[in-house]
């Protein structure tokens, strides 16, 4: 029986991802070898040209998006691991609280967030408006439409996806194992250095794997806040999709994303000096 | 139990593999061309004649193109005894597309009976893949009766043989008359370099490739294939001069309404409800040319209630029932008589409803003048082949 | 000592800074909420009202995709929650076969582009002739916020300590009464936050449910549709409820707690 529970624990996920995600998945794939029209029909090729025309056109955009998301990750994770520390170590017995208020602006739709940050950040709204007109800022100062809103869009919407696991992951360490360690290393950032954050790399590893991952593909952030060189690979595989329905391309295209961010978190994992790059997390 | 074997990875390859394959042979035919022949004359009358009144009608439309109470969706049910419901399902036509195809493909009903799409892509897919029911005219006699002249021929629809108008729309230039102080009349001002960096282009392919073409004196209606690359290299050469702060699909109106753009091509009904609100706002259609597209009604393949449909779409036609319509919509009627019937209201109505009314009447936004009508022109009507053509010239320009 | 407890304040400072900066945009939708606006369009602002507070209902639709919106987050999340822990258990704890490929899969869950996602599940209920509507958008949920849940529980199991369940089970407990009283409680930090974010993802899922939704409309769903022709202020004022309540909701907590401790 011991040796069936990992089996049985595992079954109503395997089942799941088993029916709504691997057939879909395969199918696709199958899609992506094919020719075809909306009009004509698809028929299997095995046209791996599909891969190679979707990488020569839109390499730019794949670059750049793994550039906004990588950028947009190191943000998070600079900005969210001293929320996660704190919440973790100091903020005692009201941890869910915080937690909680971190997620609570997320229960309220994305596009009531993100009108309501393009109203903030107008060129001359209530904020820079005002910083204009005291003469902080140059009359041309905008952040919308550019690189730094679309990366700092990510940042905003995928951030407590990178404090919750460190959050998760720290919360485990015990104090007094960081006291010892202070006394050990004599200065806190020693004791940090040496052993809380080598004790939250887990954490630290799924909070990079659930924010560069979506962050890369997202689509959204590009669209509502960037200007006419911010187009990522998430908006190009939508408009290959619905607008030109060239399925095969569209499908081609999002497993070339996939295998990229794959490739991307295994060297990330090896960086980290894990073995397993697919067990990293259980080390 | 049997130690593990040495490179659990060659099995987990084999096994992905196994699932692969499977996938493969799954969809290894392909997916099967639908590509329809216009079902004859006779095919058409018998299948209406067929039809009986079923008491029920599905009506699926974008939001906002009902007033809350459903005023005139309640007095159909008054005059005819059908019962509706309504879903405010459909918002943008590209997604409506790409969740209605796979159903469609597959002989299944979409479980509407009406829809409403822009002309464009999408519906002439629609239209090409037989996902339409060709309509019977001689059931339409408020469409014959009050529509428009313009909008009984449309030439995306020869006929309306598939389509009817719900309602129209013209895309134009919209300007903010804090920031721009001339009075702007040509098409040329959204390429004018004084404006760097503060005009808006829309992304649709459709809708920049138009304005691209008004810009180099084409007519879109009857462009080829080397006026749409012509009017790609205006576009791109507007596009590396910096003129341009962002190429949206419909979030121009704020950007415009506050500044941060001074130019943008725009749609019509949203300056009006700006202009209603009191922002500084304006709205003309270049005279080089314009835009008018329309969101029309069809019933698609497969609709369990077919007759409903076509009484409830023939009882919008009436005049009063289209102007209650439209004073809520606040785009272009199919419905010229409309303008009277709100002129009509406004005489007897009071306050700010009246000076609502009067505004509406008077607006060339909801009401475009016959000078309007000569410059305007709709998408240019494209086969699958030429969008395979028309569509990456433009994209690459909006999404490079 | 005291630069030690400097830094705390700091620390803390700075986490409010945090969740501040993720509320600010929350800040103009309550206030929105208040517009007295003449049109459609909800963007600047005209003076204050109530009269939105009272109408709330009044649009019947939206109300009826909110009331959706929650019953499926409430779902999804509560089957999520079970299975997924179940899978971050086998993950974190066992060893199995096939546990490469489920880390796969689960990687695969998570970098699946939502548009591709929403289309590929589409065809799989079309082909399978399953209507879409409620029970789709759930199932479709569950997917997508599986791979996060077992990624959360997944780190946390991995920091604990197996020689405490080995104690349970040599005193005598059943595997269920050490999973019970043993694991779940260690665990429980992961499972909540699992839970947190499943629910988030749920109730704001726009993608994946526009495809697989058939005519069920979720609040995401109608909001977007409404952002063309203007976003009536009904919206800014439940948008401020569900807000207004997980503040009180937390507020609670935090008293209760106190009284706790």
């Amino acid at each position: 029986m011991r040796r069936l529970t990992p089996y049985l624990l595992a079954l109503p996920s395997w089942m799941w991802l088993a029916i709504f995600l691997v057939v879909p998945m395969a199918a696709m794939a199958s899609v992506s070898l094919q020719t075809g029209n909306a009009i004509d029909g698809y028929a299997m090729t095995f046209s791996f040209s599909n891969y190679t025309d979707a990488l020569g056109r839109y390499s730019p955009q794949l670059l750049r998006s793994l550039l906004y998301g990588g950028l947009a990750t190191a943000a998070m994770l600079v900005i969210g691991y001293p929320v996660a520390y704190w919440i973790a170590f100091k903020a005692g017995p009201r941890k869910s609280v915080y937690l909680f208020l971190l997620l609570l602006p997320f229960f309220v739709s994305f596009v009531l967030r993100t009108i309501s940050w393009n109203f903030l950040l107008s060129d001359n709204g209530i904020l820079f408006g005002t910083l204009k007109a005291w003469g902080l800022l140059p009359a041309d100062f905008h952040v919308l439409a550019t690189t730094f809103a679309v990366v700092g869009g990510l940042t905003y919407n995928f951030l407590p996806f990178m404090i919750l696991p460190i959050y998760v992951a720290l919360e485990r360490v015990d104090p007094r194992v960081v006291e010892a360690a202070q006394d050990l290393y004599a200065t806190r950032m020693g004791a940090f250095r040496r052993v809380v954050l080598p004790l939250s790399l887990p954490g630290v590893f799924a909070g990079v794997l659930m924010t560069f991952v979506p962050a890369t593909a997202d689509p959204i952030n590009a669209q509502i806040l960037g200007g006419t060189s911010n187009t990522m690979i998430g908006n190009i595989i939508q408009t290959e999709y619905l607008t030109n329905l060239n399925y095969p391309a569209a499908s081609a295209l999002s497993f070339t994303l996939m295998a990229v961010l794959l490739v991307g978190i295994f060297v990330y994992a090896r960086a980290l000096g894990t073995d397993n790059v697919l067990e990293a997390a259980a080390r | 139990m049997n130690p593990p074997p040495p490179h659990l990875p060659r099995r987990e390859a084999f096994r992905i593999a196994g699932f692969s394959a499977a996938g493969l042979a799954l969809a290894a035919c392909g997916v099967q061309g639908q590509k329809a022949a216009p079902p004859k004359a006779d095919a058409v009358q018998d299948f209406w004649a067929k039809q009986t009144k079923h008491g029920k009608v599905v009506f699926a439309n974008w939001p906002e193109y009902m007033p809350e109470d459903k005023a005139p969706l309640e007095k159909f049910k008054e005059a005819t005894g059908i019962s509706y419901e309504y879903k405010e399902v459909i918002q943008e036509n590209a997604d409506f597309f790409g969740k209605a195809d796979p159903v469609l493909r597959a002989g299944q009903p979409l479980g509407y009976d009406i829809v409403v799409m822009t002309n464009g892509i999408q519906l002439q897919h629609m239209i090409e893949l037989g996902y339409a029911v060709p309509l019977d005219h001689t059931r339409l006699p408020n469409f014959g009766a009050n529509a428009g002249q313009k909008y009984k021929e449309r030439s995306y629809d020869p006929g309306s043989k598939y389509t009817i108008p719900y309602t129209s729309g013209v895309t134009g230039i919209a300007y903010n008359t804090k920031y721009v102080d001339e009075d702007i009349t040509s098409i040329e001002s959204l390429f004018d370099p004084k404006y760097k960096g503060r005009v808006g282009m829309m992304s649709d392919a459709q809708e920049i490739g138009n304005f691209g073409m008004f810009a180099l004196g084409i007519d879109p209606e009857k462009s080829t294939e080397a006026d749409w690359k012509k009017a790609g290299e205006k576009l791109k050469a507007q596009r590396d001069a910096g003129i341009v702060r962002k190429y949206y699909d419909q979030s121009y109106i704020d950007a415009v309404a506050k500044g941060d753009i001074w130019l943008s091509m725009a749609w019509s009904g949203d300056i009006f409800q700006r202009q209603l609100a009191g922002e500084p706002v304006k709205f003309v259609v270049p005279e080089e040319g314009g835009t008018i597209w329309t969101d029309n009604m069809l019933i698609p393949k497969g609709a369990a209630n077919p007759l409903d449909a076509l009484m409830l779409m023939d009882y919008l036609y009436q005049p009063a029932v289209a102007a209650e319509l439209d004073e809520f919509i606040q785009y272009v009627t199919p419905v010229p008589a409309v303008q009277e019937l709100l002129r009509e209201k406004a005489k007897t109505a009071k306050g700010e409803d009246k000076k609502a009314l009067e505004d509406m009447v008077d607006s060339p936004l909801m009401f475009p003048t016959e000078a309007d009508y000569v410059k305007l022109r709709t998408y240019t009507t494209l086969t699958n082949q030429q969008q395979q053509v028309f569509n990456p010239i433009f994209q690459s320009i909006t999404q490079a | 000592m005291s630069r030690s407890r400097l830094g705390d304040r700091l620390l803390h400072g700075y986490t409010w800074l945090i969740i501040i900066w993720l509320s600010s945009p929350i800040a103009v939708m309550i206030l929105f909420g208040f517009n007295d606006k003449q049109s459609k369009s909800n963007t600047s602002w005209q003076g204050f009202t109530l009269k939105w507070y009272a109408q709330l209902f009044e649009i019947s639709d939206l109300t009826v995709a909110l009331r959706n919106s929650l019953l499926i987050a409430v779902i999804s999340t509560v089957v999520t929650v079970v299975i997924g822990t179940m899978l971050g258990l086998a993950l974190g704890r066992h060893r199995f076969r096939g546990k490469g490929t489920t880390n796969f899969l689960v990687f695969a869950a998570i970098s699946t582009p939502e548009l591709v996602m929403g289309a590929s599940l589409l065809s799989l209920f079309v082909s399978g002739n399953v209507p879409r509507a409620t029970a789709t958008i759930i199932i479709s949920h569950v997917l997508f916020s599986l791979a996060f849940v077992v990624v959360t529980v997944r780190a946390r199991i991995v920091t604990l300590d197996p020689s405490l369940e080995e104690a349970a089970r040599d005193l005598g407990a059943t595997a269920w009464g050490t999973f019970r009283q043993v694991t779940l409680p260690s665990i429980m930090p992961g499972v909540m936050a699992g839970a947190m974010l499943s629910f988030a993802l749920s109730i704001d899922d726009y993608v994946v449910t526009s495809f697989v939704n058939g005519s069920t409309v979720t609040f995401p769903l109608w909001i977007v549709g409404a952002v063309k022709t203007g976003i009536p202020a009904q919206v800014n004022v439940m948008g401020t409820l569900i807000f207004g309540i997980g503040v009180v909701i937390a507020v609670v907590n935090a008293v209760a707690v106190r009284r706790r401790t």
